[in-house]
């Protein structure tokens, strides 16, 4: 597969990405989805895959995906969009086929989902979008919610006696053989976001080299159901949420091993 | 398999396999699935099958799973298949719901077994209602096709795959355990395709077009409402070109029996003996469940004295027969939930009836 060099953006490193439709997206200021989407619109750019891509939306705010990105896109019930890609990859091996899903839905209704298509080693790429939060429905608790962190429906803040802990999927899901690739980035300074895009760009090399399952885990801000300004909102993200979900890449396979 | 087109095979076969046959004869490559009796033998079979003909079978780790692998094989344009009994079914309805608003055609076999919840395995029509009115959620509507015998489980398999395909829609198999483990010979008729192969709206990649989606989010003004009138439309036209039923031995009838799959069966038995000893009754058998043949119901009953509506269960059809006929007073109803009626059950029922027609 060849790769568009970094020479072929030349200084114009602002440039929308092709596969980025030029709309105002709904997403509220200080969200990080937007910048999520960009990078996954750059990354489908460097390996010229726009026309080769099956996408799989799933239930969030990041719905309106097939608005944003400009590839084919089938929408999945909550939870579900690794079994729907499942169901695109088998069909169309030669595509490459992408997820990109919130916390609240491959955390909690689509934890077994996302694990077997893992463990299966499904050669598919998953872009996992964790705010801490139920975004859509208004900022309810999510599996990944912090220890003491207030939310709709846990207005006394997250009790562990209660509520477990927040569940740590990319180290969970680097444990399985399946998985090629686990990463967690982050996007709240430059720094983090070149390093969000390498991710990414590793991410979708192992699709395209048939090594397996590849996730990368963004950590990521939900000012309005936080009750933060979009700048607290990054801050949070680099102080306690770095802390307690450490950025990294969690697994790497370097060749295919697993034959 | 047969090789020629124009040789006709006769096997010998269980319902079961003979459904896995028809997918494969109907170009059906993709089958996906979850184990659970009393309908086991069809991913055996298409675990089997299918990898030596190029084809997909992969066990999910759940039914809730199953209908999603469904859903994007589907979406990619490719004809796909899954199976299932009750409580496995009771998990696929979040899925049917969407590939329903999303206009995805599949082929979902119920093999029934006994409920509620755990139920049994024995064979039941107990899913009537879950399979003909939809068990997901929004209202929307599917061919539902009553296969009674091994010929039919191998024929209606193939008209399922062109009913989805005509209508972008899932359509349904219900059976049981008897039609499902049945054994015995039938015509492996070539298919036919009636429908065209193409799928223009197929996720493929955006090559040489603009891309598109398959979705049933429609959040826009009145752009739902809009959508279900157009569903709505297509489940009307269904209505009108897709009823599908058996008259047997209707002729001179004053009992007419209503029944469907393995009640059906047994029910000709019963007709035959008692049309020996004069007695003249005959059937109407829904092949299509949805769409229900509710004029030529109700035909049969302005011109009989009886209507034996016959069930594997407490009474679910009945209710659709009573909404295609006025003819109210003429039904009776004999309810076997969770065991197949013997034929002596329904011939003593028919003489009962027979002798108070008369
Ligand atoms: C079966 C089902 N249950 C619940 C919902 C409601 N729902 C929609 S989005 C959502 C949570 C989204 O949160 P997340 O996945 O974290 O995405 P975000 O909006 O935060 O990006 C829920 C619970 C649904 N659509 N389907
Ligand atoms: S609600 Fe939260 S996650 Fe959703 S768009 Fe707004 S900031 Fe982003
Ligand atoms: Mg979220």
């Amino acid at each position: 597969m060849k790769e568009k060099g970094k020479g072929g953006f030349g200084k114009n490193v602002y440039r929308r990405p092709e596969s980025l439709v030029d709309v105002k997206t709904h997403f509220c200021p200080g969200c990080h989805h937007g910048i999520a989407h960009k990078i996954l619109a750059e990354t489908i750019d460097r390996f010229c895959l726009r026309e080769k891509t099956v996408g799989v939306a799933c239930v969030g705010c990041s719905v309106f995906l097939y608005d944003y990105i400009d590839v084919d896109v089938a929408e999945a019930p909550h939870g579900r969009a690794p079994a729907v890609a499942t169901g695109v990859k088998r069909a169309q091996p030669d595509r490459f086929v992408f997820t990109y899903q919130g916390d609240g839905d491959l955390a909690a209704i689509g934890t077994s989902e996302v694990i077997h298509a893992a463990n299966r080693g499904e050669n598919i790429t998953v872009i996992f979008v964790n705010n801490t939060t139920y975004g859509m429905t208004g900022g309810q608790m999510a599996p990944t919610t912090m220890l003491g962190q207030k939310t709709s429906t846990s207005p006394y803040g997250r009790d562990f006696r209660k509520d477990g802990y927040p569940i740590k999927m990319a180290e969970l899901l680097a444990t399985l053989e399946g998985t090629a690739y686990s990463a967690r980035v982050a996007t709240s300074t430059p720094a983090q976001i070149r390093k969000a895009k390498e991710a990414v760009r590793k991410a979708f090399d192992m699709q395209i080299k048939e090594m397996g399952f590849s996730i990368v885990e963004f950590l990521s801000t939900c000012p309005t159901n936080w009750g933060m300004k979009p700048i607290d909102a990054q801050k949070r993200v680099l102080g306690e949420m770095s802390e307690y979900f450490p950025l990294g890449v969690y697994k790497e396979r370097k060749q295919a091993d697993f034959l | 398999m047969s090789r020629g087109a124009a040789v006709i095979h006769r096997t010998l076969m269980k319902g079961n396999e003979a459904i896995c046959a028809g997918a494969i004869a109907a170009g059906c490559r993709f089958y996906y699935g979850y184990p659970i009796t009393p309908q086991n033998d069809i991913p055996e079979y298409m675990s089997a099958h299918l990898p030596r003909i190029g084809g997909t079978f992969l066990q999910a780790e759940s039914e809730v799973a199953t209908i999603n692998f469904i859903l994007g094989t589907s979406a990619s344009g490719r004809r796909v298949m899954t199976s299932s009994s009750g409580p496995g079914i009771s998990l696929m309805q979040e899925g049917l719901s969407y590939m329903a608003g999303s206009e995805l055609p599949a082929v979902v076999v119920n093999i029934s077994r006994s409920g509620p919840g755990l139920g049994g395995i024995a064979p039941s029509q107990g899913d009537y209602f879950q399979a003909v009115k939809c068990g997901g959620h929004g209202g929307y509507r599917m061919p539902v096709l009553a296969p009674h015998s091994v010929q039919e489980m191998y024929s209606l398999t193939m008209l399922a795959f062109d009913l989805a395909d005509k209508y972008r829609n899932p359509a349904m198999i219900l059976g049981d355990a008897i039609v499902g483990q049945m054994k015995e010979p039938y015509e492996q008729t070539p298919y036919v395709s009636s429908v065209p192969a193409e799928k223009p709206w197929a996720l493929t990649g955006c090559a040489g077009r603009p891309r598109q989606h398959l979705k049933s989010l429609y959040l826009k003004d009145n752009a739902i409402e809009v959508h279900n009138w157009k569903l709505h439309g297509k489940y009307r036209r269904m209505e009108e070109d897709e009823v599908r039923f058996e008259n047997y031995r209707l002729d001179g009838a004053r009992i007419a029996i209503v029944a469907f799959g393995t009640a059906a069966r047994v029910s000709k038995t019963a007709i035959q003996w008692a049309r020996d000893e004069g007695i003249a009754v005959g059937m109407l058998r829904p092949i299509t469940l949805y769409p229900f043949p509710e004029t030529q119901v109700d035909e049969v009953a302005r011109k009989v004295d009886v209507v034996l509506v016959i069930e594997m269960n407490t009474g679910q059809m009945l209710q659709d027969v009573k909404m295609s006929t006025p003819c109210h007073d003429k039904i009776r109803f004999l309810g076997k939930p969770c065991a197949m009626p013997t034929p002596e059950e329904i011939h003593g029922e028919i003489r009962r009836l027979a002798g108070k027609a008369e």
